[in-house]
């Protein structure tokens, strides 16, 4: 199904990531930032729609969407953030920080104006099915990078491990 | 119409990472400095899916599955160093975290 109406849907979802991490960023209360970040993350999800790439989009709804900020929201739970939310909100070397993060973003407009024209243009002339995407993802996932799977796998082992290590009050 | 090209992926990525790095320098907050992480680990993945599908293949997308998987190991240890150091010190304010401050 190819898509319609690509740039307008395109500048729609942008416009909604970009305000959402706006939020994220200068809300007092941590609770909207978390669901500010939800709205981003969302509206990034039909992106990947947009760009072919449906298992991605249903992995970001499920595991970022609903795995991992409904993490980030039971901790805030579980922190009293009352205190917090009284106090000043940016540091003292926020202007700094502004400015570093100023001049990288020049960096890159810099090397996207200068390599423009080795990023492909347009898409490739066959349209990727998306009902073989899933299928290649896991050919790929299972075969060329077996490694990097099991790895994966060990590495949210240590996660788990790491995670009750820290939180728990006494081993 | 105007055709949509992987350079307004690449900048709208651009501008999410900033976004994310501004949040990681300039708040106090542990909690929002974390999400500001997923912000960033959010525009890299976006990178990705965009030159995944301008080159026409699948490799970009295993890759964001990879980071994907890795953001939310980082996010359970991370909130659960933020539980640790809440219990310590009674306040999630990332300016006390000071200890090994010249």
């Amino acid at each position: 199904m190819t898509p319609v109406a690509t740039p307008f849907f395109f500048y729609l979802f942008a416009a909604i990531m970009l305000i959402g991490g706006i939020l994220v960023i200068t809300r007092r209360n941590p609770v909207h930032s978390a669901l500010a970040l939800i709205v981003a993350l969302l509206a990034q999800a039909s992106i990947y729609l947009m760009l072919y790439a449906p298992f991605v989009a249903g992995v970001q709804v499920i595991l970022y969407a609903g795995g991992i900020m409904v993490l980030f929201l039971f901790v805030i739970m579980l922190v009293s953030i009352e205190r917090s939310m009284k106090e000043r909100q940016f540091n003292s070397q926020w202007v700094a920080g502004s400015i570093a993060a100023v001049a990288l973003g020049g960096l890159f407009i810099a090397v996207y104006a200068k390599g423009e024209k080795i990023f492909p243009h347009h898409a490739m002339r066959i349209t990727p099915d998306e009902l073989l995407n899933t299928q290649g993802v896991a050919t790929m996932l299972y075969g060329q990078y077996m490694f990097a799977f099991e790895i994966a796998s060990l590495l949210l082992l240590v996660a788990i491990i790491g995670a009750v290590v820290m939180a728990k009050k006494r081993i | 119409m105007l055709h949509i090209t992987t350079l307004h992926y690449l900048v709208l990525g651009a501008a999410l990472f900033i976004l994310g790095v501004v949040g990681v320098l300039t708040r106090r907050n542990v909690v929002i400095v974390l999400m500001s992480i997923e912000l960033i680990l959010n525009a890299v993945n976006l990178n990705l899916v965009a030159f995944s599908h301008f080159w026409g293949g699948l490799h970009g997308q295993v890759f964001a599955i990879f980071i994907i998987t890795d953001a939310a190991a980082e996010a359970a240890v991370g909130l659960g160093i933020l539980i640790a150091f809440f219990r310590n010190k009674e306040t999630v304010n990332i300016d006390e975290v000071n200890l090994m401050k010249w």
